[in-house]
């Protein structure tokens, strides 16, 4: 198979749980097993059920892949125990916006989701949980009118449960084509996270790649934990804009996690094969004695 | 005054005549005290921060400086602030909460000041804090955008009670050149960005994103300034004096409410 071509079944697959093989076989007509992807980072080839029985993460190089909404679920909460909050909501061309409406039907054709976040109920090892996740293949995870809003939403909810909340952040920032409303949803999601802060809720952040804009500068950097995966790029203005502003190139592994933890701005790199366990420890060290 | 296009207030933002924050703040309020640095790294020049009597009563003031010449521009940073004016404001906006002063702040900028040291001094955390801080506050804050209102930058200080935009101003998720090269790898078709992003205060007005529109004299705030002044200066007061009257725990839940509800459309989500 030519690479577009196991782009198109690869996306088309995200749409059924992956365990159904044998329904995604006759939907699909091609095996996980057949497909293949190269990792960008050492150019070594891996067979799609390779690379997914190793969380997406390149066996040789250690590079992560990146992965679906669905399967950072999968990867983080106990089996069969989550479930989806607001999965019907859609967004709509809240400022008339030119091709908006065509982007958004692509983005769900392509992504298989209805929205760029993501989120629900879950157990991670036997602890209730509130997890979303952004997903970078809608839209860039950009933070339009919706998404915000299940975020706040998602907040809210683990506030009334007193569940802690996990939010897996990938996204370009800002969603262009909502324009100022888009710059709202950082006052509604920070705010919502204050809020969270207040009543004592813990708000586990991951930052995954990328991390950028207004994603990170509201609610992803508010964590009373902030965990990176690694290498991802992490930002409020992106590289392209810094170095046209300044003149000059910036140097290797600017803006990547690792520079981030040593600037103080993480308390820890976590990758994907460790991410459950962490996560789950962080929870059990931070239950509130009653 | 004939009815101008977005691209044009634009242009109308931008004058380097355009009565900036330092004019608001001489006009409107007295005995204005300087509070500067972040107690962490630095001063930030483009963000101006300090005390002073508003019609007798004391209040925390903000505000983006930018210049009026290519000289003051630099100085200033073209209002561009690096992590340490927000953190300069968080400083100021908690020291307000502490003596019950309302908070009054000044936007003018076109956004955070994307530079390699802001990005390593935390500008995303840096404005992720400032946000949430003052959602939070328990004390009135009226925010007013005077000129170029842009991206995450300037919406650190616009997370307040009320939203006031001069009539020419503009409030916009990036620059429309940004957006431009963005969305169509093209800066030079900013002015049909600048259309289609519907960033001028009537447009905004009727998104709810903010609260009231503070007319110019004719031909924009720079062919009178005091005049424009007064016009903020009588709106900002109202809205000062009225949420002093609130509660302050009915003053953050109003404030929430406020920005939780903001969607584009009034009411477009359908809860599971
Ligand atoms: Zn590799």
């Amino acid at each position: 198979m030519d690479t577009f071509e196991i782009k198109r079944h690869k996306v088309e697959l995200m749409k059924y749980l992956r365990k159904n093989l044998e329904f995604v076989k006759k939907e699909v007509g091609v095996l996980p097993e057949n497909m293949i992807e190269k990792c960008p980072s050492c150019r070594t080839v891996f067979s799609y059920k390779e690379l997914s029985e190793n969380l997406r993460v390149c066996p040789s190089c250690g590079h992560h892949f990146k992965m679906t909404a669905y399967e950072r679920i999968d990867m983080m909460c106990d089996e069969g125990s989550f479930h989806e909050l607001a999965a019907g909501a859609v967004s709509h061309d809240v400022l008339d916006f030119p091709e908006y409406r065509r982007v958004l039907k692509e983005a769900k054709q392509q992504s298989g989701l209805n929205e760029a976040y993501v989120f629900g109920t879950c157990r991670i090892n036997a602890r209730h949980a509130v997890i979303g996740v952004l997903d970078s293949s809608f839209i860039m995870g950009s933070m339009g009118s919706v998404v915000g809003e299940k975020i706040a939403l998602s907040i809210e909810i683990a506030q009334r449960k007193k569940y802690p909340l996990v939010i897996f952040s990938a996204s370009g920032g800002a969603r262009m084509q909502e324009g100022t409303v888009s710059l709202m949803q950082m006052a509604k999601t920070a705010s919502a996270i204050k809020r969270f802060d207040r009543a004592g809720g813990l708000f586990i952040s991951i930052l995954t790649d990328p991390t950028t804009g207004g994603v990170l500068a509201s609610y992803a950097s508010l964590g009373d934990i902030i965990i990176a995966e690694p290498g991802a790029l992490i930002g409020f203005a992106g590289p392209r804009v810094i170095e046209q502003t300044i003149g000059e190139k910036l140097p290797e592994g600017f803006q990547r996690s690792e520079y981030l933890l040593e600037h103080g701005f993480l308390d820890m790199i976590v990758d994907r094969i460790h991410m459950k366990e962490t996560v789950a420890k962080l929870m059990s060290l931070n239950e509130r004695r009653s | 005054m004939a009815q101008l296009s977005a691209y044009e207030k634009l242009g109308l933002a931008r004058r380097n005549d355009r009565p900036r924050t330092m004019d608001y703040i001489d006009q409107m309020f007295s005995d204005f005290i300087e509070l500067k640095g972040d107690r962490c790294y630095g001063d930030d020049p483009a963000v101006v921060g300090g005390i002073a009597f508003y019609k007798g009563i004391p209040v925390t003031v903000l505000g983006n400086r930018r210049g009026k010449n290519v000289e003051e521009n630099l100085r200033f940073n073209f209002g561009m602030p690096n992590p340490e004016g927000y953190r300069k404001s968080q400083r100021l906006a908690r020291q307000a909460e502490k003596f019950g002063r309302p908070v009054i702040c000044f936007i003018d900028t076109p956004g955070a000041y994307p530079g390699k040291g802001a990005e390593e001094r935390g500008q995303g955390q840096a404005i992720a804090e400032n946000i949430a801080l003052f959602s939070d506050l328990s004390v009135p804050v009226v925010s007013i955008v005077i000129g170029e209102g842009g991206s995450g930058g300037a919406l650190a200080f616009g997370a307040a009670d009320s939203v006031l935009m001069m009539e020419n101003a503009v409030y916009e998720i990036l620059s429309p050149e940004g957006f431009a090269s963005i969305l169509w790898r093209n800066s030079s078709l900013a002015s049909r960005a600048c259309r289609l992003m519907k960033p001028t205060a009537q447009d905004l007005k009727e998104l709810g994103i903010i609260d009231e529109i503070v007319s110019e004299p004719p031909g924009g705030a720079h062919t009178d300034p005091r005049a424009a002044i007064k016009n903020a200066d009588r709106a900002v007061y109202g809205h000062v004096t009225r949420l002093l009257k609130e509660d302050p725990d009915a003053l953050v839940e109003n404030r929430y409410r406020k920005y939780r509800r903001i969607d584009g459309r009034r009411r477009q989500m359908q809860h599971t």
